[in-house]
């Protein structure tokens, strides 16, 4: 027995299935995770039926289903998103199915989304103009009411028009067009025209700006912001530390100095975010953007233009956060490039700078560009430092625009993991922003995927420009 | 022995320069046990005299002095560590790039001394060019390998350039089998064809002397008879030092030998005499395979 278990030890059978139950594990974990977030967040574009509950005490309830679970007695009970916040004053109810008559989805059920107080759902009773009934019917209204819709959006938002609607019990609403973003009656919908919905709302998340304290619409300006700044890091973040890596590999004496150097750069990338923040906040936005406002724009002062938050200041501390790994994988880079290239380049009366620059940097460029890909993935999640550095709930405008001088790096900016946030955690309807902080994170995600790929594909192209298989 | 050996050296080094670029036939002493010179005709390009060489602490290269005819495949041979490639890196001065690299004595190029700091370093490696024991192509197309030196040296004008590339690779016997793959990948060449590839962008800075070091130590005999071949052609128009490890590669392209030892010059002539009548017995063990 005993020399059973030595030969089982010996031959490492067991520390095999050890790594191999552990990767198991942070995969698992992992895969949960993402399908966690594509789940809700893919789902929360499907235009799902309207579902009127017909209770035992012989009220109506009208909503979207939205979970399932069993009670605190035992009860098995459903939640249901009611909607009609003007109305309820919430938006989800908790309902037990033992109270529970009858289902339908009724055809005449619409969902009208609104500027404000979220979605209504009911039904049509009448259009009116200015007070007077202009047409009545649900299907009459259903009919014209696309045009009308169009007219708002061409006439900046005002109209005479208001539908009259009615909610599950019978309680009158009237609500002017101008309040409209659309009407939907998902249970009238097809399979196809769903999907049709489904592309609308996704190109509205992506396209359209948040409303409703960023709880309802899209997150275009914060997936704008966040590219913007993750490209002007980069921008920033590649030059720095190309630079540096380039002297601490081809120049410095190699020495005690260099090293304590090498493992201070090192250390740079484990100290916590937050603390570059601070550093940003401390010396880009008050030291360099208050000199630059005492200068140049001191007619505008007391109000601040370089010398507060914005999206320049943001890069910048983002970039400082991630200098240290642009550096360690450059370095790597060049170590990479064998010395046969150098003495070759320097054997046909090439220059030291002008061997690195024609030789030894193109060949280490995959290196470089695997540093940047790291460096842009991990900006791209980084929100602590920009809380302190320009980044906003909601920002007026976008740092670029028609306006001179159409790059406007004072600007404050959204940010989607700031987003997150904001809207899972901040916001005053937490219920109903939850599955925006799913939508929000699937495009973040997303959105770093895009650039580390866009990064990949770059290098991979790089390689195999010089790759011993060109045929 | 090692004394006589400095002896007879050291009377090479003491000829005054005007000497130097005459026939060297005149030195020829057929009593001396070493004939450093006695055998070797042509005039000098390349003058080695007294050099030491060291790295940190450690001498490599212990008073050298060897005159290297022009026009003619001179060959140092010996085992491993023995100091060939150092004396031929020191000769377009690449080992200054080794941190800790010293040298005492002189080499002279054309009766030019090339650590004079007064030269210019790029020019010297552009005269002097230099192929490597494992062929190092640039990560870049086989033109740009090519046109690598003559850009170096400010030409941009194309036509020019491409009469560059294809003179160069002729000249190395390339250019038949890549005319058609100029701009694509030097990677995706042979071995053998990338050695010579890097041939031909050592001549096209068009070179007095060509240094190789072991340059088929990696390619199949085919490839290095390919080489060989080559390097008869190429001594009508450059001096070529080659070093090598194999003596059969030696005795057959050479016209000069030189056989070095633990740092040490030992014994330097005409290719035919030292390999079929070695002075030294040092030599003789080793070509005849004894040790090494």
């Amino acid at each position: 027995m005993r020399q059973w278990i030595r030969q089982v030890m010996a031959s490492g059978e067991l520390f095999i299935w050890g790594c191999g139950a552990g990767l198991a594990l942070s995969l698992f974990m992992i895969a949960g995770l993402l399908v966690l977030i594509l789940v809700n967040g893919f789902g929360y574009f499907w235009p799902a039926d309207l579902v009127e509950l017909t209770l035992k005490d012989g009220k109506h309830v009208v909503g979207q289903l939205a979970g399932e679970e069993v009670g605190p007695k035992g009860v098995p009970r459903i939640r249901m998103k009611i909607g009609n916040r003007d109305l309820y004053g919430l938006d989800y109810r908790w309902i037990n199915t033992d109270q529970i008559v009858e289902r339908a989805t009724p055809a005449d059920l619409v969902m009208v989304e609104r500027r404000e107080w979220g979605n209504f759902y009911g039904r049509i009773r009448t259009l009116t103009k200015e007070d007077q009934t202009v047409v009545e019917g649900v299907e009459a209204v259903w009919q014209s009411l696309p045009a009308l819709i169009r007219e708002v959006e061409s006439s900046e938002g005002n109209s005479p028009y208001a539908l009259l609607v009615v909610d599950a019990n019978g309680r009158e609403k009237s609500i002017g067009l101008s309040q409209v973003v659309r009407v939907l009656r998902p249970n009238a919908l097809s399979t196809l025209g769903k999907v049709w919905v489904y592309v609308g709302n996704v190109w509205m998340v992506l396209t359209t700006e948040p409303r409703e304290a960023n709880t309802e619409g899209g997150i275009f300006p914060a997936i704008f912001g966040t590219v913007m700044m993750v490209l002007i890091m980069s921008l920033v973040v590649t030059p720095f530390g190309v630079i540096g890596a380039l002297y601490l590999r081809e120049y410095a004496r190699q020495g005690v100095i260099v090293r304590i150097v090498r493992i201070a750069v090192n250390n740079l990338a484990g100290v916590p975010s937050i603390v570059f923040g601070v550093f940003g906040l401390g010396f880009f936005v008050y030291g360099v953007g208050g000199t630059i406002d005492a200068l140049f724009f001191s007619d505008r002062l007391p109000t601040p233009t370089f010398g507060t938050g914005g999206i320049l200041w943001a890069s910048l501390t983002l970039a400082l956060l991630t200098v240290p790994v642009v550096i360690v994988a450059t370095e790597e880079g060049l170590a990479a490039v064998p010395r046969e290239y150098r003495e070759g380049s320097i054997g046909l009366g090439a220059t030291k700078w002008e061997t690195i620059w024609k030789v030894v940097l193109p060949t280490a460029l995959p290196g470089i560009l695997t540093g940047l890909i790291l460096a842009m993935a991990r900006a791209a999640g980084e929100v602590a430092p920009l809380m302190l550095t320009g980044v906003v709930k909601l920002a007026p405008a976008l740092p670029i625009d028609w306006t001179w001088p159409f790059l406007h790096l004072d600007r404050k900016f959204m940010h989607l993991g700031f987003h997150i946030y904001d809207v899972g955690f901040q916001s005053p309807n937490v219920e109903a922003a939850k599955p925006m902080v799913y939508v929000t994170t699937l495009v973040l995600i997303l959105v770093v995927v895009t650039l580390n790929l866009t990064g990949i594909v770059l290098r991979n192209r790089m390689r195999r420009k010089y790759a011993g298989s060109a045929v | 022995m090692l004394d006589q050996q400095y002896d007879v050296k050291s009377s090479v080094t003491i000829l005054p320069p005007a000497i130097s670029s005459l026939e060297i036939e005149s030195m020829d002493d057929p009593d001396s046990t070493l004939q450093p010179q006695s055998s070797v005709s042509g005039k000098a390009k390349l003058r080695v005299q007294g050099f030491n060489f060291y790295y940190g602490p450690v001498q490599a290269l212990f008073t050298v002095d060897m005159d290297i005819p022009e026009h003619q495949v001179t060959a140092f041979i010996g085992p491993s560590g023995c100091g060939k490639s150092t004396l031929l890196r020191c000769m377009n001065r690449l080992n200054d790039l080794i941190e800790g690299a010293r040298h005492e004595g002189n080499i002279l190029i054309d009766n030019m001394d090339i650590f004079d700091p007064m030269i210019d370093i790029t020019d010297l490696r552009k005269r002097v060019g230099m192929v490597f024991q494992k062929s190092n192509p640039f990560p870049k197309s086989i033109h740009e390998n090519v046109a690598y030196g003559p850009r170096l040296q400010g030409l941009k004008n194309r036509t020019v350039l491409d009469e560059i590339v294809e003179r160069s690779l002729r000249g190395a016997g390339l250019w038949e089998e890549v005319k058609d793959r100029l701009h694509k990948s030097a990677l995706g060449l042979s071995g053998g064809q990338q050695q010579r590839l890097c041939i031909a962008r050592a001549l096209a800075v068009k070179p007095d002397v060509l240094l190789m070091d072991e340059p088929c130590s990696a390619l199949d005999p085919i490839a290095t008879g390919i080489i060989e071949e080559l390097l008869f052609s190429l001594k009508k128009e450059l001096t070529v030092v080659i070093v090598t490890h194999n003596m059969q590669q030696a005795a057959r392209v050479s016209d000069c030998t030189a056989f070095m030892y633990l740092g040490r010059l030992i014994e330097f002539g005409r290719t035919k005499q030292l390999f079929t009548n070695p002075s030294n017995k040092q030599t003789e063990d080793y070509i005849t395979g004894r040790f090494g």
